[in-house]
């Protein structure tokens, strides 16, 4: 009970930051077209940013469904190494079971903490840890929809750009401050551009991961990431 | 969109996304050795979010100009590592802005 509480005490944070990381989600689901319980849905089963907002371009104009696994392989395949890497720190009760019901939630941030926790990690702590996120996940896109909703075009329309404002924010500042994560920021960013204004018939979606990997196996080969 | 395909939809979205992160969890026990790999998985978010930023970002509002003006303060606040938040209601106060110049056909 006492690592639970330490658990969601930790994940307090991350909750509260989903929030508003969801409510522009469930403004864009819903500018899209989307229902609000259909915004919502997406979001208790998928807890993903970048996947939802590219899955929910996906679905909009009715893309075939290779192209959509494809698209949320290519951008949730960071996830297994967040998750090969927090197998390491599991103690010996994390069950088949448990593992199979945290992975639902191992988003970036809750990877970020429980890899800076001291020491092997239990069941408790970790499922304290996910209750906040999931829960702001879940509420944040139920807000932002309503909003979507309720609020004048206008001003929906412009919210429409916070979740890409987020992506800057998240991206930016490791670029100013390592070169080989500024080189491939760059570099994905200059093939999307060229990619999109390059009439390629049936690319669609699959820019991203085309840049993306590309990129990717770039910065892999220019600049090796050292054991750590 | 009609409620089935919507479904199959978030149906194929979720179980590939659950199994990123499940099927290492459950059965990986041992550390990827290839440093070209690693280095690759490292990479990859920043890669994703780059590409998926630009040019996307300026079609997110509806109106590129507004998009723009959202843009350029969103990299401005995000180069003096504001917080997520304060950055997108930021960008979204200064696409509204400019959305909102009279007569201005953007």
């Amino acid at each position: 009970m006492r690592d639970y509480k330490s658990g969601l005490r930790d994940g307090l944070a991350i909750g509260l930051g989903y929030l508003s990381v969801a409510f522009s989600f469930g403004i864009n689901a819903v500018n899209g077209g989307l229902a609000i319980w259909q915004a919502v849905l997406i979001s208790m089963f998928n807890v993903t940013s970048a996947g939802q907002l590219a899955g929910l371009e996906l679905m909009l104009k009715l893309a075939p469904l290779l192209e959509m696994v494809l698209v949320q392989l290519t951008i949730n395949i960071r996830y297994s190494l967040m998750s090969i890497s927090l197998s390491q720190k599991l103690d010996r009760d994390m069950s088949t079971l448990h593992r199979l019901a945290i992975s639902f939630v191992n988003t970036d941030e809750v990877f970020a903490v429980a890899s800076a926790r001291e020491g092997l990690l239990n069941r408790h702590y970790l499922y304290g840890l996910i209750t906040m996120p999931y829960l702001g996940w879940a509420l944040g896109t139920l807000l932002g929809a309503v909003a979507g909703e309720i609020m004048p075009g206008v001003v929906t329309r412009a919210l429409g750009i916070m979740i890409y404002a987020m992506f800057v924010a998240i991206v930016l500042p490791p670029s100013k401050k390592y070169r080989p994560i500024r080189v491939v920021a760059l570099t994905a960013a200059a093939l999307s551009i060229a990619l999109y204004s390059l009439p390629i018939p049936g690319l669609g979606g699959l820019s991203i991961v085309v840049c993306a990997v590309a990129a990717a196996s770039l910065g892999a080969w220019l600049f090796p990431v050292e054991e750590g | 969109m009609e409620t089935q395909s919507f479904f199959v939809y978030v149906l194929v979205m979720a179980l590939v996304t659950y199994l990123t992160r499940m099927v290492p969890l459950v059965l990986f026990r041992r550390r990827i050795r290839s440093t070209f790999v690693r280095s690759f998985l490292a990479y990859v978010p920043y890669a994703v979010l780059s590409a998926m930023t630009l040019p996307g970002i300026l079609y997110s509002t509806g109106s590129v100009p507004s998009a723009a003006a959202g843009l350029v303060v969103a990299a401005a606040l995000s180069w003096r590592e504001k917080s997520l938040l304060v950055v997108a209601l930021a960008a979204a106060a200064a696409a509204l802005a400019v959305s909102l110049i009279p007569g201005g056909a953007l």
